[in-house]
């Protein structure tokens, strides 16, 4: 009889950690601050797409830091709830699986309600969809980089200031040191190597493949600039949206790799 | 029911847990004593799975313990400190661990959940709760649904001198239920009332585990903090601590 009714009923595990994080102030206060900002850029713009310039920053800068400073002190918060789900009968792997899929859920969700709405309102356009397709890639990435880093250390401090690490890396330092390669070896071909530098950051890449939508080549970033040259836009679509997944999976596939082997 | 074989743990350079190996069986009341830091936590740990040892193996009813999580579903775990979502209302702890068991109504032990008068409190918080309070919600939770075994660590630090009755009271009749109780206290005048044996855990060795009747006498203390003191004074050779009735399991093996 109890087997019956263990094969009849599935686990909704997620439901109960999203509906924490939405009682939580934080997610909602992070849903009204982009749809404000996105809805003020939108009216105070006359022109749609100088508005879609101000809301890229916004996705590329505000967007991975939020998703991996919310999801380092989201894993350090919930360790004791970790801890009380792994003495119950389930598996490691649908424990870490409902931790990621929970957050990562609302995160897009704060996305799709704070800058895809007004997106669809004022620019339902092909531009506006790159942006809303590099946003939800950008969130999915960061929060699996997130998870990544809190598994790994076990102290609080050490964990959310290597997210903090990653995000100056990724979002700051990268392209200086892109540029200072460039400079350096301009004697040498170097556009295949930059292709290849430029996939070895999201947020690069990211930014390439809403530039190419935008038609703003001007603003494009040296990268980005050959980025376009190399594969025209069809393939270059592609190619981005295949290192996207894999800046999705092999962090998450990575953190859940420590997470079964880890000591709690 | 729970066969510990030559567990070997070490966190960085300290060596938590050397060379343990055990056998209980239901209707064993287990003590485990120590100092602080001693490994009874990483033990506990251990059993349930959340410590991974670097040798050795645990084995719940005769099975592996990293083949299924399922075996979980055979104990009732009540944690040192127990930490809850903070948003969450105690009602849907309730409904979500009773979701996870997936046990139906007629296998569920209502006693300590209505006793602790939990169901006043189903509209709270957990973040508005005070740390007694929790306290009743784990150990609530830990019979809720009537495992046939319980790790309780540290389950009266914290509960008021009533609560602390009932919980004891509680884990009496479950006692009697032929349950196999592991509990870490160092209350020691609670636990005598309660436990059938004693597992004495120093630095990670596994100093011994004994009847209680057997310390009583070999020590000539009725009082178990006594009689663990004259222990820890080193006042007996650690030789005549290693009791052959529990070492030996039933099939001959010598652990």
């Amino acid at each position: 009889m109890v087997k019956s009714i263990k094969s009849k009923k599935m686990l909704r595990l997620p439901r109960y950690i999203v509906y924490d994080i939405i009682r939580n102030k934080v997610i909602i206060a992070y849903t009204l601050f982009l749809f404000i900002s996105a809805f003020s850029m939108f009216r105070m713009e006359e022109n749609g797409s100088r508005a879609m310039l101000s809301l890229l920053n916004i996705v590329l800068i505000v967007l991975p830091l939020v998703s991996l400073m919310f999801t380092t002190i989201h894993y350090y918060n919930s360790y004791e709830f970790i801890e009380l789900m792994l003495s119950q009968p389930l598996s490691r792997t649908r424990i870490f699986l409902s931790e990621y899929s929970s957050v990562a859920l609302s995160l897009l969700g704060a996305f799709w309600i704070g800058i895809g709405i007004p997106v669809l309102i004022f620019s339902p356009d092909a531009s506006g969809l790159a942006l809303l397709f590099t946003g939800s890639a950008l969130t999915l990435a960061f929060t699996s980089i997130a998870f990544l880093a809190a598994v790994r250390s076990k102290d609080k401090a050490r964990g959310i200031g290597i997210a903090l690490l990653l995000w100056f890396y990724f979002a700051l330092i990268y392209d200086g040191i892109v540029l200072l390669i460039l400079f350096a070896f301009s004697d040498y071909p170097m556009e295949k190597f930059t292709l290849l530098l430029s996939s070895l950051n999201p947020i690069d890449l990211g930014r390439i493949f809403i530039m190419l939508q935008m038609d703003v080549s001007a603003l494009m970033g040296y990268t980005g600039a050959l980025y376009r040259d190399f594969f025209g836009s069809g393939a270059g679509l592609l190619f981005t949206g295949f290192i996207m997944l894999i800046w999705i999976f092999i962090p998450m596939l990575m953190a859940l790799r420590s997470f079964r082997k880890k000591d709690m | 029911m729970i066969r510990v074989a030559s567990i070997n743990k070490k966190f960085r350079k300290a060596q938590a847990l050397e060379n343990i190996s055990a056998d209980f069986e239901c209707g064993q009341v287990i003590a485990l004593i120590g100092p602080n830091g001693s490994g009874k936590t990483t033990l506990i740990k251990t059993i349930l799975g959340m410590v991974k040892p670097d040798s050795g193996t645990v084995e719940v009813k005769g099975k592996l313990i990293d083949a299924d999580p399922l075996y979980r579903n055979d104990i009732g775990y009540m944690p040192q400190i127990g930490r809850y979502p903070d948003n969450m209302k105690v009602g849907q702890l309730f409904t979500m661990m009773k979701a996870i068991r997936q046990v139906d109504d007629s296998h569920i032990d209502n006693d300590l959940f209505l006793k602790f008068n939990i169901p006043s409190i189903l509209d709270k918080p957990m973040r508005t709760l005070s740390g007694g309070t929790r306290q009743k919600v784990s150990a609530a939770l830990a019979f809720l649904f009537d495992p046939p075994i319980l790790i309780l660590d540290e389950p009266t630090a914290g509960l008021d001198p009533l609560s602390c009755e009932t919980l004891k009271e509680k884990i009496l009749a479950e006692k009697k239920k032929k349950k196999l109780i592991l509990i870490t206290s160092h209350i020691l005048s609670d636990l005598e009332e309660l436990v059938t044996h004693v597992l004495y855990l120093q630095e990670g060795k596994m100093r011994f585990l004994k009847e209680l009747n057997t310390l009583q006498e070999e020590t000539g203390e009725i009082k178990l903090n006594k009689a663990i003191a004259r222990i820890m004074k080193g006042q007996l050779p650690d030789s005549e601590w290693i009791d052959r009735v529990l070492l030996v399991s039933k099939d001959g093996k010598i652990y």
